[in-house]
């Protein structure tokens, strides 16, 4: 529909990113406008799905203004300026808190931003406010925040994924077209896949993680989420690039993702099914839509084979020696001498045993086993048979990779085994909780490029499930021209998005809205 | 705390025993920047003005390498003769403290990007190699003040106030291999190391290794081992140790200790033990056994360092004449035995004699004024030789001037005085005290004949054919003329007077 | 059994974690079941296999030695629990040596 349209029926919460960017750019509505529609829809449904943890909104009007007024003054606009967008809490922001879903850095303010919250900044990206996560990225779920849970606006009762549960959950709930989240072993991927939207992990490095808040420093990209394809790639672009201030930052031109996501043509693809991923075991409804997701590859023109990576299924154990590991000396900076939560000082205890007791206070039960697990790998005695080898591991994954890749162009897998679970269900049962990642992890490990594109809903409960589709490191590209493709064919199919198969939120406020 | 422990008299402790010994040397490099970050290095600020998210370990901020401290190391690692890694990597060394600001110290563990050199040491003409195990970089923690308790020191403190000021300053570890075999030398030798290696950092340029200041610190280790012995005892490790004489002092108290405890039948603790400038004593601290487990992994955050061997051997061709090369090479242009050089750097006059020399006199005249009579001031007025109110191009002229004849050596030695006690220039000093040797005939002629005229028996004998009595009459002239008169024109008069 | 509770509680003081006796408890089973599913990757034979670095691998990534603005005190204490004369207060430190 037409800006104007949208905007006169209140619509235009459910613009995508480019048409808004489009529509602010003719003038045909104003950022102003834009943003304020949406911080009524998160007045609206937020008490409900729980997405954010802080909304910006009078930052965020001066943010739309300024766009309005450059576009007046006929000054260049970026591609996205003038687009709503949620970021996760795990970036820092100097003019919001940055809590990280911790009690142990409630309110904190960071006396600078991060690279990525620059870049939005620059291009003129309006951020409404922060999104609730796992507590410091740990989880698939966000139960392990400090600040309740988020919810799944396809079933409320249900979990959005996480870590970057509250980012999915304000983009599927229409309070903002665009979030950032950030991925360790799927935490943009399976919260995208529960949401029924799309979600990037960019190669490693691709984007900046100067001012993201480290849990695994060799893991953590920062990464889009959106309801389609090309607006995710829009966001790529715009976050992603070398920064000086990262030595891990790829030093390399942004793959053409947009280009590739207007492609969206897989003819002569070479599509691989990973045959560790496919004995079976997880949900029939995801088995089934990404056995019929692969026949619509292949009906698209892609040939599909079945790859060995055999290293695969130690993926799972190898991340979680990791990412524990890194974490561990990651967070030990919290100890209330700086910033953030101090406990217990009360004159006559010492620095340690302050230190102890607001760790003990500050930080949940899933961090504080992944903190002692971490703890337990590295020590002298263990650090071989359990982190050193978990990163021999790592390398044989990655050959699996390697090895993959000169038979196929890309990977596919379901994103995750099961659809969004029920709140509580795992909450209490760590492994349980951690076999969501199964079939993102090893990306993570290897450092490439994976994005999960909605495949359908599974029938036995109308959720959403996700098709992952893998690519080498460098060709982020790549994964979105298959996505777009999929993408493509399926809208077609299902007559518009998945999204609008989901029911309506909150209070009835006109039926199009 | 201090005077409990039992010794054994240092001679007694060596008849019985064979010292080992290790240093541990931090340095602080020059570097205009931190290690990881683009804040400044410079000493003296505000309290946590000179800080960024980088060096506080704020959250999300990550480290970047400064090159030039790479650079610094590799120059040290060669002026040392090790061999350069050819890929190399920082690690994380995790422990608690409220001075770290990330909890974690990245430093280089397995990995070090500086092995396996050496550095001779000169002991009373004797050459000893210590072996150097590894040069690496890390970074440099807070500084903490101590409040509430009696002495500023952390025992009894309430609680501490943290500048991160100096929180990232790269620092650079040298270690060495154990030393054995010195025997009773080994406090000097200890005491010679650190030495060499300031004056060899110091010629680098890479720091400005200042003991008192802290940007040179030292961790000395002892061990003893009874004679004889096929293994090398327990070795404690003496912190606190903040100048030269500290170090030949703290290592000579550990043997004295050590043999105490050895001759009682009981085993040295291995422990850190801290050192007491007012006693030159050692107290145990941390224990060794309870050793912290710092979980070392490869800094993630960092990507290797992998200086390619064009670099390497670019900074390799940089380097400056190195102390001991150089000392060699004036040794040999000033024809001086080892032990003459041994005298001139005890005196710390080499670089002084050096830079006469530079400027143009002569090595052995230069040794002359310096180990003489400029060496005879300093020491009654108690100063160095460096602080002397008189310049190397200074003694050069008046050198210049001897030997043109202008004046001789005790006028010199007037003119000399007349530098230190602020006069001005050499030449100035000439023309005011009127110092200038006599050259006009009819004066000197005159205060010969004089001379004679006073001393008719030495004439006589001069006239007798004994020449050698014309010294006298010389001297006659000299005292007539205050020392100004060219002392072999007034023997070739009075010769010819009385020929 | 691969953990038990004393060396968790081991860990948890490691880690500055001051863990009540319950926490112990129920850490201990839920660890002593993670490690023990961890440490399959020692089934792998990795022989000569190096362990990995970086996605992209990348050496020598510096920067120059130059001076960039700092914080000022203030944003360096605006987090700060305690503060004074200009520096983070903390509680007594327990000596190293």
């Amino acid at each position: 529909m037409a800006a104007g349209d949208a905007a006169s029926a209140g619509g235009l919460t459910r613009l995508t990113a480019a048409q808004i960017a489009a529509a602010v750019a003719s003038g045909e509505v104003s950022a102003v406008e834009v943003t304020q529609a949406h911080l009524d829809r998160i007045v609206s449904v937020d008490p409900d799905v729980h997405a954010f943890l802080h909304v910006a909104g009078i930052g965020a009007l001066a943010a739309a203004e300024d766009v309005d007024r450059k576009r007046a003054a006929g000054e260049p606009l970026g591609p996205l300026a003038g687009v709503p967008l949620a970021l996760k809490d795990v970036l820092t922001t100097s003019d919001m808190p940055t809590t990280c879903g911790s009690k142990i850095l409630a309110d904190w303010r960071p006396p600078y931003d991060a690279t990525v919250t620059r870049r939005l900044r620059d291009a003129g990206v309006v951020i409404l406010g922060k999104t609730n996560m796992d507590e410091f990225a740990m989880g698939s779920s966000t139960e392990n925040s400090a600040y309740g849970p988020s919810r799944n606006p396809w079933d409320l009762a249900r979990i959005p994924g996480g870590s970057s549960g509250g980012s999915s959950a304000a983009v599927a709930a229409y309070e903002a077209p665009l979030a950032i989240g950030t991925d360790t072993g799927g935490s943009i991927r399976q919260p995208a896949a529960v949401c029924g939207i799309v979600g990037m992990k960019p190669t490693y490095g691709g984007s900046s993680r100067f001012g993201l808040v480290a849990f695994a420093s060799s893991l953590d990209t920062p990464g889009p989420l959106a309801r389609t394809v090309l607006d995710a790639a829009l966001l790529h672009e715009v976050m992603s690039g070398h920064d000086p201030l990262d030595s891990t930052s790829v030093d390399a031109p942004v793959p053409p993702v947009v280009a590739a996501a207007k492609q969206a043509d897989v003819s002569g693809l070479r599509v691989g099914v990973v045959t560790e991923f496919s004995s079976g075991g997880y949900q029939t409804g995801v088995q089934a839509r990404f056995t019929e997701a692969v026949e619509l590859l292949e009906s698209l023109g892609a040939k599909v084979v079945e790859v060995s990576c055999p290293h695969f299924s130690y993926a799972l154990p190898a991340y979680y020696l990791i990412a524990p590991s890194e974490c561990s000396s990651n967070l030990a900076r919290f100890d209330g001498m700086r910033y953030g939560l101090r406990v217990g000082d009360d004159g006559t205890r010492s620095a340690d045993e302050v230190m102890s007791l607001t760790r003990e206070a500050g930080f949940g039960p899933e961090v504080k086993r992944r903190i002692m697990l971490g703890t337990y790998a590295l020590s002298s005695g263990y650090y071989d048979a359990y982190y050193g080898k978990a990163q021999q591991v790592r390398t044989l994954i990655t050959q699996d990779f390697d090895a993959a890749f000169e038979q196929v162009d890309v990977l596919v897998s379901p994103t995750t085994p099961t659809t969004a679970f029920p709140i509580g269900e795992r909450v209490d049962d760590p492994m349980a909780m951690y076999l969501a990642d199964l079939f993102t992890i090893p990306s993570d490990l290897a450092g490439n490029a994976a994005i999960s594109v909605p495949c359908g809903l599974a029938p036995e409960d109308g959720l959403p499930v996700g098709l992952q589709i893998m690519a080498p490191a460098l060709a982020d590209d790549r994964t979105y021209r298959v996505a777009a493709a999929v993408e493509a064919a399926l809208q077609q199919r299902w007559g518009g998005p998945l999204l609008a198969q989901a029911g309506e939120l909150g209070e009835a406020q006109g039926g199009a809205r | 705390m201090t005077g409990l422990a039992q010794l054994v008299p240092y001679d007694e402790a060596l008849s019985r025993y064979e010292p080992v010994i290790g240093l541990e040397t931090h340095v602080e490099l020059g570097t205009r920047t931190k290690m990881f970050c683009g804040c400044p290095t410079t000493f003296g600020l505000e309290p946590n003005s000179a800080v960024c998210p980088v060096c506080l370990g704020l959250p999300g901020s990550l480290p970047v390498a400064n090159r030039a401290a790479i650079e610094y190391t590799i120059r040290i690692g060669l002026a040392l003769n090790c061999s350069i890694a050819t890929w190399c990597r920082f690690a994380r060394k995790n422990y608690f403290y409220p001075d770290m600001p990330k909890d974690f110290q990245i430093s280089q563990y397995d990995e070090p990007l500086c092995t396996d050199g050496w550095i001779d040491v000169e002991i009373d003409g004797r050459t000893v190699r210590v072996g150097i195990e590894r040069v690496h970089l890390e970074e440099d923690t807070g500084k903490s003040l101590h409040m509430g308790g009696a002495t500023g020191r952390i025992h009894g403190a309430e609680y501490s106030l943290v500048d991160y000021n100096r929180a990232g300053i790269p620092l650079v570890e040298v270690v060495t291999k154990p030393v054995a075999g010195t025997g009773a030398l080994a406090p000097d030798v200890a005491r010679a190391y650190v030495t060499e290696l300031r004056d060899l950092l110091r010629s680098l340029g890479v720091s400005d290794v200042r003991m008192e200041q802290g940007s040179l610190r030292c961790d000395v280790n002892t061990s003893l081992a009874p004679h004889g012995s096929a293994e090398w005892g327990t070795r404690t490790e003496t912190k606190n140790v903040n100048s030269l004489r500290s170090v030949e002092r703290a290592v000579r108290f550990e043997i004295e200790r050590q043999a105490a405890v050895l001759d009682a039948g009981q085993k040295v603790v291995q422990e850190t033990r801290h050192f007491h400038e007012e006693d030159g004593t050692t107290t145990a601290g941390r224990s060794k056994e309870e050793a912290q487990d710092y979980r070392y992994f490869p800094e993630p955050d960092l990507v290797p360092v992998a200086p390619d061997r064009d670099w390497v051997e670019q900074i390799r061709a940089s380097l400056p004449e190195l102390p001991a090369a150089r000392r060699a090479r004036l040794q040999a242009d000033w024809g001086l035995s080892g032990l003459e050089m041994t005298q001139l750097q005890n005196a710390g006059a080499l670089d002084l004699i050096g830079a006469t020399v530079d400027a143009g006199a002569p090595a052995a005249d230069a040794r002359k004024w310096w180990m003489g009579e400029l060496a005879r001031h300093a020491n009654a007025t108690g100063t160095d030789m460096s602080e002397l109110p008189i310049t190397p191009v200074q003694v050069a002229r008046v050198s210049a001037l001897v030997r043109a004849g202008t004046i001789n050596d005790k006028l010199a030695r007037q003119v000399l005085e007349g530098v230190l006690a602020g006069e001005g220039e050499p030449d100035a000093i000439i023309e005011a005290r009127g110092l200038a040797i006599v050259t006009d005939e009819g004066a000197l002629t005159s205060a010969v004949e004089a001379a004679i005229a006073a001393n008719p028996d030495i004439a006589a004998k001069i006239r007798d054919g004994k020449t050698a009595a014309a010294g006298a009459l010389v001297g006659e002239v000299m005292k007539a003329t205050r020392g100004r008169a060219d002392a072999g024109r007034a023997r070739e008069l009075i010769l010819q007077q009385l020929a | 059994m691969s953990i038990t509770r004393d060396e968790v509680a081991h860990l948890a003081s490691l880690s500055r974690l001051a863990l009540t006796d319950a926490e112990l408890d129920h850490f201990a089973g839920q660890l002593d079941q993670i490690i023990g599913a961890v440490a399959r990757v020692q089934e792998v034979a990795a022989e000569g296999i190096p362990p990995m670095t970086h996605a992209v691998p990348v050496v020598n990534v510096f920067r120059e030695d130059a001076e960039v603005p700092c914080l000022t005190p203030e944003q360096a204490l605006s987090g700060a629990p305690a503060a004074e004369q200009g520096r983070f207060r903390v509680p007594r430190i327990l000596a190293e040596d």
